[in-house]
């Protein structure tokens, strides 16, 4: 799969300086960040760290206290239209078909087609007339992603997604936004905590540490990527950045933890 | 000795029939029947407190074939028809204002949560005052109390509607009209209809109480007419026809659940 046959038609992003806290409480400081228009970035941190924030205020849910959001060199929020997110819960309307679900929101004549071909591109067409109710939690997914994708996005935020789906489906998700992404050419920010995901999926894995932009590593890996050593390097290193103990936060001694290292207990079981 | 319990006894293979299970309801209160015409028959109960079912039966057919029951059934079917529409209808509205714009609630809510303390019935020395004895008297009673449940359940559906949805529909494009008709008035659907069953079984309580005051018909005349001759028979053909009525809106009731929640787990049928 090589992308250069494809035209990009995604958006650069420009984040220059952005900050934002909750009842005084900080949780983005001065954060800059760009994005080339295509490119597909994953977002790693602790919980906690303002990852989700940033994706937020990129999507306009929420303003910013300070700092500029460009989108194409605009301001972001004039290209509402061209951003769309994807939450970690799949936010489905219960009380729609699937097929309406992903029509949600599209105007003009042929919506059914169009939403009908966007569930065929996640491989869910035989599903289009069943409630949300009665799919799996990936199939819900895939579904939102759908329902994301029918608006063709010119950037793509993925708020973790695929955080309450198990091991395998997980991996096929990988490979679908993989696949789509290649396919449709748009800019992708994936926000998640898993950075074996961040290390499958991302051009460059970025870091939010205390508040700030912390790592920024490009992944240079061909695609579809396979779990070999290079990739297995990647992630140690970048798995090892993350667990780092920020500032400020005292480590307990170790024998207040009361740790057992599973080499002194294994005799026991 | 066959185990009770065990799936393969006799006893739970009998009862797991499909037939036996459609006459199994059925058999308590055939039983209950027969025992109170047995008694009936016997002298042990007096007509004066229990005409026997034959009589009730009886009484009923004569009502029927003379037509008066009609008038009756109507008379009293079109008030809780009116009265439930009026104060139905004023509550969803009400409760949609109220949920969904803040000021409309400062302004409102406090009030209507005193007033909805009063019990209805507390009101009708005023009711008949206001009105007289007219038909006016009765709907207001209805109205009223239909009113509170419906409002409240409206009320608290509007704003219990998930947010995050909200914030989805919101990041797709809609807003206004579009957001409130698929989003906000769908996700208070479950919450509204129990409002509606609450306010449908009150409706008759209501009306049998208006009803019995003093009316020229409906079925509370028909009844209080009755006692006024002893004839404990029409008094119970009156009582099981509130029944009966009462039964049918809450299957009406029941219906529009089973249609307008289809998509909700929870009120899906079970396949079987």
């Amino acid at each position: 799969m090589k992308r250069h046959d494809i035209e990009i038609r995604g958006a650069s992003v420009e984040v220059t300086g952005v900050s934002k806290g909750y009842a005084g409480r900080r949780v983005l400081l001065d954060a800059d960040l760009q994005i080339a228009p295509g490119e597909f970035i994953a977002i790693v941190g602790r919980s906690g760290c303002g990852k989700s924030t940033l994706l937020r205020l990129l999507a306009g849910l929420e303003p910013a206290d300070a700092g500029t959001i460009l989108l194409d060199g605009d301001a972001h929020a004039a290209h509402q239209s061209d951003i769309r997110i994807m939450f970690q819960d799949a936010r489905l309307l219960p009380w729609k078909r699937v097929l309406d679900n992903v029509a949600l929101g599209l105007t003009g004549p042929d919506v059914k087609e169009r939403a009908r071909e966007a569930l065929a591109q996640v491989g869910l067409a035989d599903r289009a007339k069943e409630w949300p109710a009665v799919l799996s939690g990936g199939q819900r997914q895939r579904v939102a992603l759908a329902r994301a994708l029918v608006h063709t996005p010119r950037l793509l935020l993925l708020d973790e997604p695929l955080g309450a789906l198990d091991a395998l489906t997980r991996i096929e998700m990988h490979r679908l936004i993989e696949r789509l992404w290649l396919r449709h050419g748009f800019t992708a920010l994936l926000v998640t905590h898993d950075v074996s995901e961040a290390v499958a999926l991302g051009d460059r894995v970025v870091q939010i540490e205390d508040h700030r932009i912390a790592l920024d590593e490009r992944v240079l890996l061909p695609r579809p990527r396979h779990r070999g050593q290079a990739f297995a390097a990647y992630e140690e290193r970048i798995l090892d950045r993350v667990l780092q103990q920020p500032e400020g936060v005292s480590v307990p001694p170790d024998d207040a933890l009361e740790y057992h290292p599973a080499h002194a207990v294994r005799w026991a079981i | 000795m066959a185990n009770l319990g065990d799936s393969n006894s006799p006893l739970k293979r009998f009862a797991a029939h499909a037939q036996v299970q459609r006459v199994l309801p059925w058999l308590f209160p055939i039983f209950v029947l027969a025992v109170w015409q047995l008694s009936s028959q016997s002298g042990w109960l007096s007509t004066r407190v229990l005409p026997e079912p034959w009589a009730v039966l009886k009484a009923f057919w004569s009502l029927t074939v003379s037509g008066e029951i009609w008038t009756h059934v109507a008379t009293s079917t079109w008030r809780a028809a009116a009265g439930f529409a009026i104060g139905g209808g004023l509550g969803l509205l009400l409760g949609l204002l109220t949920g969904t714009f803040r000021p409309a609630e400062m302004l409102l809510d406090s009030s209507l949560q005193m007033i909805r303390n009063i019990p209805a019935l507390a009101l009708i020395p005023l009711v008949i005052l206001w009105f007289g004895i007219d038909e006016s008297a009765k709907l207001f009673l209805v109205a009223l109390g239909v009113f509170f449940p419906i409002y409240l359940n409206t009320f608290h559906g509007i704003r219990s509607v998930d947010k995050g949805l909200i914030e989805m529909a919101r990041s797709y494009g809609l807003s206004g009209w579009r957001l409130y008709t698929q989003v906000i008035l769908p996700g208070a659907t479950a919450s509204i209809l129990v409002g509606v069953r609450f306010s449908l079984g009150l409706t008759w309580v209501l009306l049998i109480v208006a009803e019995t005051i003093s009316a020229q018909a409906g079925i509370g005349y028909m009844t209080m007419n009755a006692r006024e001759f002893l004839q404990t028979d029409v008094v119970l053909v009156g009582i099981l026809l509130y029944a009966l009525l009462g039964k049918l809106a809450d299957l009406l009731a029941k219906g529009l659940e089973r249609w307008w929640l289809r998509w909700h787990p929870g009120y899906q049928r079970v396949h079987t």
